[in-house]
């Protein structure tokens, strides 16, 4: 098993009040599943995606990742684990305005240590395969949605992580351009990884084979997607 | 990751911010640039002392009656009841010490207007009566002809080696060897010429001529006080043929014991010991100057790298979210902090150069750039940025990636 939940709480304490996001998620993920995660807003799922992320950690519970368990890490293994294992989507790209795509998506690679030459042809490949080999020198402010996204898989997926995260990774763009991001996605699930992407779209959670709904915090159906390969 | 990878990092931040940048550094440049001004000048000088002011020839100390520099006004009252320094002494000091390899004897009356035909001087050439040590004592080397021998002193011949100036202004045309001159209406045959010593600050020094010591006292009387140069055998004996010197001195001159020399000794280090002296208060107070813009600057620098760090909360929050270690970060502002203020001393090395060059240009003031400034200044300013950079950096490295994601 990849990813092993048990009972994951995770409590905010804003003032004198405490915000319970998650109240005890249990759930497990295979190998090369695909996984959409929905649910109405505030029901947790973006929290649940950092836990999962290693951004984050929970208030109580256990998390397996690859038989780790995470909260028995330090700040700098957490670090490596979000280097070497996970490849994080943002809603909002989250990409260095200052870097260029090539840049951006080497940064992944400097962080893991590989020497110049290696990052870049690796680098190279991975916007390649998002279809941006011609933008490879643009810096963020000159590409489109779509395109500053795309960059954004690249550099997820630049380090062969075990999981691809993906939080609304079509929340700031258009249907057309979602749905060629979507198909990237399906590339990748299709070349053996695995994906797990939080959407409030139905249609885009048609893409995947498996639908995890979300309510106040807890998992309130887990069920095969109807759509599903 | 490697720590040279955060250098294009921290250039590409610190250019982005040009002008807020060069703020910061104003005053890590205007720290720099003191000091390297002034080192440079002070360097300069002292090297120019060196080389030019070396009165002495190596291993020589001078006897003398006055203090060769004097500071305080009041030194003729002090020094003035002092004996002067007899040809008695002399013979004692060349009899008793035995660390010194000669030792010569120096009549000295300045203001003379030497004549040869029509040709004349301006009255100011120092006639020297000396000893056949002369020469080497005072570190000069024949030009043409000869020097005074032993021979020339016992005979008191009349016999004159001329300075190269005093050469340049009555012989302008014609060799002065074996011509006659004219000193305080007594006539001396050239017998040779000095090599130039060139000048110090815009004085000549070879505005002299040497004639035997007893041909002196017949035209000059010997109402006067004796130079004493005397060279020691090895510089490892300069010190004991120093000592023996003022012992001997003060028997002969009958100092009782407890009291102070009544006579002074000048060496080449005499005039560097009070250079140095003299410019001790110069270099506290740039080192003072540099300091306080050192320090402000570093507070500038804390200053800007917080708020830089504040604007970049969601960059960090994207390198930890891809894998930035705290160490990874924590360099990646510590080197920003470095740059930023290795730019700025880089800075002010040039300025400081620039100036000391200028000042040399346009004063008699040489500048000399010891290599050391240039590396310790540098050093300083890592030590700056890296001081006033921890604070910020650790502050970026403790930053939680999902409280940084979300920063707006
Ligand atoms: N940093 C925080 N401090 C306090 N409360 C928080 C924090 N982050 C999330 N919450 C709370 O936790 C709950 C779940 O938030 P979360 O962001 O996971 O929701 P979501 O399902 O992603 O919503 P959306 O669809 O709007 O993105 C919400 O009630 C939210 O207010
Ligand atoms: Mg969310």
């Amino acid at each position: 098993m990849l990813i092993q939940l048990e009972n994951i709480t995770k409590n905010y304490q804003v003032g004198t009040v405490t915000v319970t996001a998650l109240q005890g998620i249990r759930m497990d993920i295979d190998h090369n599943e695909y996984v959409a995660i929905m649910g109405p807003s505030g029901s947790g799922k973006s929290t649940l995606m950092n836990i999962l992320g290693c951004l984050d950690t929970p208030s109580s519970g256990s998390y397996l990742l690859n038989n780790n368990r995470i909260s028995d890490l330090d700040d700098d293994r957490l670090a490596e684990i979000r280097n070497r294992e996970i490849g994080f989507v943002f809603q909002t790209f989250n990409l260095l305005p200052r870097a260029n795509a090539l840049q951006n998506v080497e940064l992944p690679l400097i962080y893991r240590g590989l020497p110049a030459a290696k990052r870049r042809t690796q680098a190279r490949d991975a916007l390649a395969s998002v279809g941006l080999a011609d933008r490879m020198d643009h810096k963020p402010n000159e590409l489109s949605g779509g395109q500053r996204q795309r960059v954004a898989i690249a550099r997820a997926l630049v380090n062969n992580p075990s999981i691809i995260l993906a939080d609304e990774p079509t929340g700031n763009l258009d249907s057309r351009t979602g749905d060629e991001i979507m198909e990237i996605f399906e590339g990748l699930h299709e070349a053996g990884n695995t994906i797990i992407l939080v959407t409030h779209e139905e249609y885009i959670a048609e893409h995947t084979d498996r639908i995890v709904r979300l309510r106040d915090g807890l998992i309130e159906r887990d069920e095969a997607a109807n759509g599903g390969h | 990751m490697q720590l040279a990878e955060n250098i294009p990092i921290a250039l590409t931040a610190v250019r982005a911010n040009k002008m807020r940048s060069i703020l910061t550094l104003l005053g890590i440049i205007i720290g720099v640039m003191t000091i390297i001004t002034m080192q440079s000048l002070i360097t300069g000088l002292r090297k120019s002392i060196h080389e030019q002011v070396t009165a002495l020839g190596s291993n020589v100390f001078q006897v003398q009656k006055f203090p060769a520099i004097h500071t305080g006004g009041d030194m003729f009252r002090k020094y003035r009841n002092r004996k002067n320094i007899t040809l008695k002494e002399y013979e004692a000091v060349k009899e008793h010490v035995t660390a010194a390899k000669s030792v010569g004897a120096e009549y000295w009356m300045g203001g003379q207007e030497l004549r040869h035909g029509e040709h004349k001087t301006l009255p100011i050439i120092s006639v020297c009566g000396g000893t056949p040590e002369f020469i080497d004592n005072n570190g000069y080397e024949i030009g043409d002809g000869r020097f005074i021998t032993p021979q020339d002193v016992d005979h008191n011949r009349q016999y004159v080696v001329l300075g190269a100036d005093v050469a340049r202004q009555l012989f302008p045309y014609d060799d002065p060897l074996q011509k006659e001159i004219k000193i305080s209406g007594r006539r001396f045959e050239v017998i040779g010429v000095l090599q130039s010593r060139g000048s110090t600050f815009g004085q000549s020094r070879d505005t002299y001529v040497v004639i035997p010591i007893g041909s002196f006292i017949k035209v000059f009387g010997k109402e006067r006080s004796l130079n004493i140069t005397v060279q020691a055998i090895s510089a490892e004996l300069y010190n004991t043929a120093m000592e023996q010197t003022t012992g001997v001195m003060r028997v002969v001159r009958k100092v009782p014991p407890g009291e102070p020399n009544d006579f002074d000794i000048f060496s080449n280090d005499t005039l560097i010991e009070f250079f140095d002296n003299l410019t001790r208060y110069v270099r506290i107070v740039a080192i003072a100057i540099a300091s306080i813009s050192l320090l402000v600057a570093g507070i500038g620098i804390m200053n800007i790298m917080l708020v830089s760090v504040t604007e970049r909360t969601r960059e960090i929050g994207i390198r930890k979210s891809i894998g930035a270690k705290r160490r990874d970060v924590l360099w990646q502002f510590l080197i920003e902090a470095i740059v930023l203020s290795e730019a700025g001393g880089v800075i002010g090395i040039v300025l400081g150069l620039t100036l000391a060059r200028l000042v040399a240009l346009v004063s008699p003031v040489p500048a000399a750039v010891p290599i050391w400034t240039v590396v310790l200044g540098l050093l300083f300013c890592s030590a700056v940025g890296l001081i006033f950079g921890v604070y910020p950096a650790t502050k970026a490295a403790r930053l939680d990636p999902i409280v940084a994601l979300r920063f707006e």
